[in-house]
């Protein structure tokens, strides 16, 4: 490389980027540049602070948007006084900035046309997108009823979108974020304790003496919170378990890693239940002030001795007493984690009871370092006429599943599909901030419904797969480019946080809830669009909650008083869960009542056939479903994903370190793209890893197009759980292939 | 004052948001780091320990980066910062060659560019951005002349190692262990 001289010269001509860089060092070597130096620190002092929280993920943490005046972010920081964060943003929100600079984001409205016998999209204007939707879901309500337009979505759009489907008439509204993630452990604690887990969860983990992880791997999911005291309690000297059949990163820092067999993880849970009861470790006066069913599950559990669980998990016997004799020793002070995508094998909501048995019997939930008792502040409603009552909606569709307390998508799609015996036929689509694409198991029926569908909208800021089937594709502008509801966090101390726009959207996109309000308006709901900017309900809302728009635009977030009582209990209070009983049901009747077992059993599960490993999936830091993939900023920290194997399968199939390969799966489908394979120990020799949401195939994500392989692809066996209808998709194997097996392949 | 950084390794998940902060705090261009994370697997399953830590210039007292510079434009200041200042650097390339920890690169403008423990922050106060920002608060930073800061405390306390120890540097980043 020659010198480089002239090229610096010239940046330093190009202005606050380039100069900036430098400055950091210029300050020290003598008396102009350190001026110049303190010139450009001054200018960078004056950069803007905007409120926001976070819509990176679902964790919505708190944070301050820096930007100058020319609207450039610079940099996103954690706001220090919300709970969510602590000051302290994940990866995904410090590089948050990427959803706002990614240029391959939808800039205009599109509309599906037929030009020259070929389906395109074409630009449009929003006047026109709006009016053709409008005049759409007109046509569905007068020929079928409102309720035929469903809606799919997640985040902070899916709220102003569910408001106009409720005016509208629909309450045919679900999202994956139940049915593919954590809708079992909600059905399965909110049984048990009668209330949801909820987000965030309220795992004292930091005052914790012992967090068991099922399955859960913090750390490499970067749920904020969930991760700094998991570190504080490291600090702490707690101990942490770790179930799993890969040396996760929460695997790695455990005392005890219990490297389970994939799908038995039920049986491990019993045999700790039957080591706690048998032993007389469990909590006996919480037990007995709360609990209710106990003498049943003692007799239900004998025979799930720790040597019967050997057999099945292979984790021996020994192991399984000793880690539950730990966890009895740190109770209360102990954490069953429940998870949080806990969606596997179609038995997701009785493994998430026996974790809550488990956290009864150690008399966790509502003590210091187990369960705390969780508090919001709940936002007033901006005034508007009560909705209209549909004839069938969400609970209709999903009645097949009597404990489902959210839509369930995959029931949406399945009634998007018309048959004779179908009751609530869905005509029409709208799809809010979900890569339905890329959330959605069995991709066949995916798209056997959307094939049927009459008509579709997607709004998303990304031209992510599922817009590719719309008629209609309108372009959201960003969480940093736009008022969104206020977010009250549910957690130790109530508290809400506001989200402004730190910069004017970019392209033509609009942020949701302005698309909503215009097509209410053209739908003739005015009424519930009563304002002319969203802005006006927030400043309203925070005026009613005691504050006003002008405080929160200083502090970003505001604390409120617990008003529900301690956080946790007191010894020996009289106290009341909200179950049927007002106890903590280790038997639950109500699971019995409808033909389901009342306390769980291990179901066998199938296993791979000879040639074929266990597709395990799951997250990494840097990425929040496959949403992300395509930020310039996550993108340059991860690109692709890559598929463990461990070295003896390596060697059998003679892989090599960076290798790339395909993957088939038992039915036959084929991963699109190669993915490259790492070699590790860290994971069993019957199954290969990989982290969720690579693989995209639309061409218009430059950076992440054709880049590792898609999970969610190769998930065709979907394991349906009929409590809660939640698909189970960790029962599917691949075989992995060496060479390409489509040869059009397009990369 | 001798500054220096002590990163947890039992705390540290390897999330990378170190190695972002760095990149929007100091405008690094993207496709380029001034820290990263480095992980390490030992062991046959299922008896395997994995250690993740985030690693950048250890600002070494024995700088064989500064010793090698043609220029000057590589220098150590007050605190023991090692800093390069573009324009003095021709971008040759030798520091590059010359350090053991690969924490230097080219620049896309023509310099040599490498974590300065973000000396800009330093001056008003504040920590590092990586500091700052980590979600574990596996890293921490202080002065090692002073025996009561939490870096002198944590090295005394705890078990530590420095990278490439053999190589004479005296680095100023420690490592937990």
């Amino acid at each position: 490389m020659g010198t480089s001289r002239r090229k610096f010269i010239k940046i330093s001509a190009l202005g606050f980027g380039g100069a900036a860089v430098a400055a950091t060092s210029l300050e020290t070597i003598g008396l102009n540049s350190y001026l110049e130096g303190l010139a450009l620190e001054n200018s960078l002092e004056k950069l803007k602070q905007t409120a926001t929280y976070c819509e990176v993920c679902f964790w919505k943490c708190a944070g301050w948007v820096h930007s100058d005046r020319e609207g450039n972010i610079h940099k996103i920081i954690g706001n220090n006084i919300d709970p969510h964060c602590n000051g302290r943003l994940c990866p995904r929100g410090t590089g948050g900035v990427g959803m706002y600079s990614d240029n391959d984001r939808l800039k205009k409205p599109l509309v599906r046309k037929l030009i020259d016998g070929e389906e395109t999209f074409v630009e449009t204007s929003w006047e026109e997108a709006l009016t053709l939707i409008a005049s759409k879901m007109k046509a569905i309500k007068e020929e079928y009823g409102a309720e035929s337009m469903g809606l799919l979505k997640h985040g902070a759009p899916g709220s102003h979108f569910e408001h106009l489907f409720k005016a509208f008439g629909s309450d045919s509204i679900a999202e994956p974020a139940y049915a593919q993630c954590r809708g079992p452990r909600e059905t399965g604690f909110a049984l048990t304790f009668g209330s949801w887990v909820g987000s965030p969860e309220p795992t004292d983990i930091r005052d914790t003496k012992c967090l068991v992880l099922i399955g859960s791997h913090i750390g490499e999911n970067m749920h904020n919170t969930q991760v700094q005291e998991m570190s504080d309690a490291i600090d702490q000297g707690a101990t942490i378990i770790t179930v799993d059949p890969r040396l996760s990163t929460a695997a790695s820092k455990s005392q005890h890693w219990l490297a389970i067999k994939p799908s038995t993880d039920i049986a491990l849970l019993l045999a700790w239940m039957n080591v706690l009861i048998n032993e007389n470790l469990y909590d006996k006066a919480y037990v007995d002030k709360y609990g209710l069913g106990f003498e049943q599950l003692k007799a239900h559990v004998q025979e799930y001795t720790p040597e019967w669980a050997y057999g099945i998990t292979t984790i021996k016997p020994e192991e399984i007493r000793k880690t539950a004799r730990i966890m009895a020793a740190a109770a209360p002070a102990t954490i069953i984690h429940p998870g949080r995508h806990v969606t596997w094998y179609g038995d997701d909501t009785q493994r998430a009871r026996a974790m809550a048995i488990l956290n009864g019997l150690l008399g966790s939930w509502g003590r210091r370092g187990g369960f705390y008792f969780k508090e919001s502040i709940s936002v007033p409603k901006f005034p508007h006429p009560p909705y209209p009552t549909p004839k069938w909606g969400w609970e209709d569709i999903g009645e097949k599943y009597p404990f489902a307390e959210m839509g369930i998508t995959n029931e949406l799609i399945r009634a998007s599909i018309p048959s004779e015996e179908n009751e609530h036929p869905i005509k029409a689509w709208m799809v809010a901030g979900t890569n339905l694409n890329n959330s959605i198991p069995n991709k066949k029926l995916l798209e056997e419904a959307i094939d049927a569908l009459e008509f579709m909208v997607v709004v998303d800021t990304m031209p992510m797969e599922i817009t590719g089937y719309a008629d209609v594709v309108l372009p959201e502008c960003t969480y940093l480019e736009r008022y969104d509801g206020i977010r009250s966090a549910t957690n130790r101390e109530p508290s809400i946080a506001l989200r402004m726009p730190a910069v004017p959207p970019r392209f033509d996109s609009k942020p949701a809830w302005w698309i909503a309000k215009q097509l209410g308006e053209k739908l003739g709901l005015h009424d519930y669009f009563n304002y002319d900017d969203y802005k006006e309900v927030i400043a309203w809302q925070l005026k009613e909650m005691g504050t006003s728009l002008e405080e929160l635009e200083k502090i970003g977030v505001k604390k409120f008083k617990r008003k529900s009582g301690p956080m946790y209990l007191e010894d020996g209070q009289n106290y009341e869960f909200l179950t049927d009983s007002g106890k903590i049901e280790f038997y639950s009747a109500a699971l019995e009542r409808k033909g389901f077992d009342p306390m769980p059993k291990f179901t066998q599960h199938p296993e791979p056939q000879p040639g074929y490993y266990r597709l395990n999936y799951g997250r990494s830091p840097m990425h929040t479903f496959s949403r992300t993939v395509n930020s310039p900023n996550l993108n340059d920290l991860k690109s692709e994903n890559d598929l463990w194997v461990n070295p003896k399968v390596a060697r059998i199939l003679n892989l090599k370190k960076g290798q790339y390969v395909w993957l088939e799966n038992q039915d036959g489908v084929q991963s699109s793209f190669p993915i490259r394979v790492r070699v590790t120990e860290r994971i069993r020799w019957d199954s290969v890893y990989m982290v969720h949401g690579f693989g995209h195939n639309n061409k218009k994500l430059g950076r992440a197009h054709g880049k590792g392989a898609s999970d969610t692809q190769l998930i065709s066996q979907v394991a349906i759980d009929p409590i809660m209808g939640g698909t189970g998709m960790r029962g599917n194997f691949v075989k992995i292939l060496t060479e390409n097996p489509t040869k059009t392949l397009e990369v | 004052m001798r500054y220096a950084m002590v990163i947890d390794t039992k705390k540290c998940v390897g999330c990378s948001d170190c190695v972002v902060a760095c990149q929007t705090e100091n405008n690094v261009p993207i496709g380029y780091c001034r820290d990263w994370i480095t992980e390490r697997v030992e062991g046959t399953y299922p008896k395997v320990e994995l250690e993740l830590r985030s690693e950048r210039c250890n600002h070494c007292e024995n700088a064989p980066c500064v010793r090698c510079c043609p220029t000057g434009a590589s220098h150590i200041i007050d605190g023991g910062i090692v800093l390069v200042t573009p324009n003095e650097c021709i971008g040759c390339g030798a520091c590059i060659e010359s350090c053991p920890y690969d924490a230097r690169f080219q620049h896309p403008d023509g310099y040599v560019d490498k974590c300065t423990f973000c000396h800009h922050r330093l001056e008003k106060g504040q920590l590092p951005a990586c500091v700052s920002v980590c979600p574990t608060k596996c890293m921490y930073f202080g002065d090692l002349d002073n025996p009561n800061s939490e870096v002198s405390q944590l090295l005394k306390a705890r078990k530590h190692k420095t990278l490439a120890p053999e190589a004479g540097t005296k680095p100023h980043v420690y490592y937990l262990i």
